[in-house]
């Protein structure tokens, strides 16, 4: 059973990823890429990591990708020509050889024997990694709060209309 | 077919590289920064693998999900300013194709 949910949710991921660089218009790209978020969160959910994957729906699937649409909305930015056949096989190209390079890493005879799950491991997650978080990794935590405030003081600064005698390159 | 370590590591080399053919084949700088997240989340993926598949239940690891939770508020940070960036740019010059955005280059 837990084999058939993987299949189906590793493809729905794979495919719907593959969708955002080869769709015309961003919002479908957007869109697809919502649908690969929710993939992975359900992969996160067979990997029995249940909380990162509610933090994974809540924030990469509803706030970045709503970000996302944002800007689109915006700047309604009209759908792009089509790459050059050039680039789209050089593009391939680097592809293939990373998913290839990548299966004979992972499967192949040199990577050594894998660990097995094991079968009740993460009893009481959220606790678990409620005390590690606030007792191991309290100065990190902090960190990336003040790291918040820095990236919420950078946007307002960057998207501030500027004077004009501080534009240079206006004509 | 039971599902291995392997599998996970594979679905996440899988998503890195489609998210790089993304950052080489597109010109729209919203969608090339749309992959340089899939491949963000595609590192998600294989950390998340790696921490379930070495936690026994003495000692139940905790430290790639922690990491996973530092690199999610990290990306929230980096997606705002990134597009933070976008906007000026559109801003500026119209445009947010990453061909005609060369005034570094000449």
């Amino acid at each position: 059973m837990k084999e058939i949910f993987f299949l189906i949710f590793a493809v729905l991921t794979i495919l719907t990823a593959l969708c955002v660089p080869l769709s015309r218009k961003p919002v479908n790209a957007a869109m697809n890429m919502l649908v690969s978020f929710v993939g992975l969160a359900a992969l996160f959910v067979l990997l029995e990591t249940y909380f990162l994957a509610v933090l994974q729906v809540m924030v990469y699937a509803g706030a970045i990708v709503v970000l996302f649409l944002f800007i689109i909305m915006l700047m309604d930015a009209n759908q792009s020509p089509p790459p050059k056949l050039v680039r789209f096989l050089a593009s391939f190209a680097a592809l293939a050889l990373l998913a290839v390079g990548g299966y004979y890493l992972v499967f192949g005879c040199g990577s050594g024997p894998y660990p097995e799950i094991s079968a009740a491991a993460p009893a009481a997650l959220s606790r678990t990694f409620g005390v590690e978080l606030f007792t191991k990794y309290l100065l990190p935590f902090q960190m990336t709060g003040f790291m918040l405030l820095i990236a919420m003081v950078g946007v307002i600064v960057v998207s501030r209309k500027h004077e004009p005698e501080t534009t240079g390159g206006e004509k | 077919m039971t599902i291995g370590l392997e599998h996970y590591l594979f679905v996440s080399v899988l998503l890195f590289a489609i998210g790089f053919f993304g950052v080489l084949l597109r010109k729209n700088t919203l969608v090339v920064f749309m992959c340089l997240e899939l491949m963000l989340s595609a590192s998600i993926l294989a950390l998340i693998a790696f921490s379930r598949y070495h936690s026994t239940p003495g000692h139940p690891l905790m430290e790639g999900n922690l990491l996973v939770m530092f690199i999610i508020a990290i990306a929230a940070c980096e997606v705002a300013v990134g597009l933070a960036i976008i906007v000026a740019l559109w801003r500026r010059n119209q445009t947010v194709e990453l061909s005609e955005i060369n005034e570094l280059k000449h």
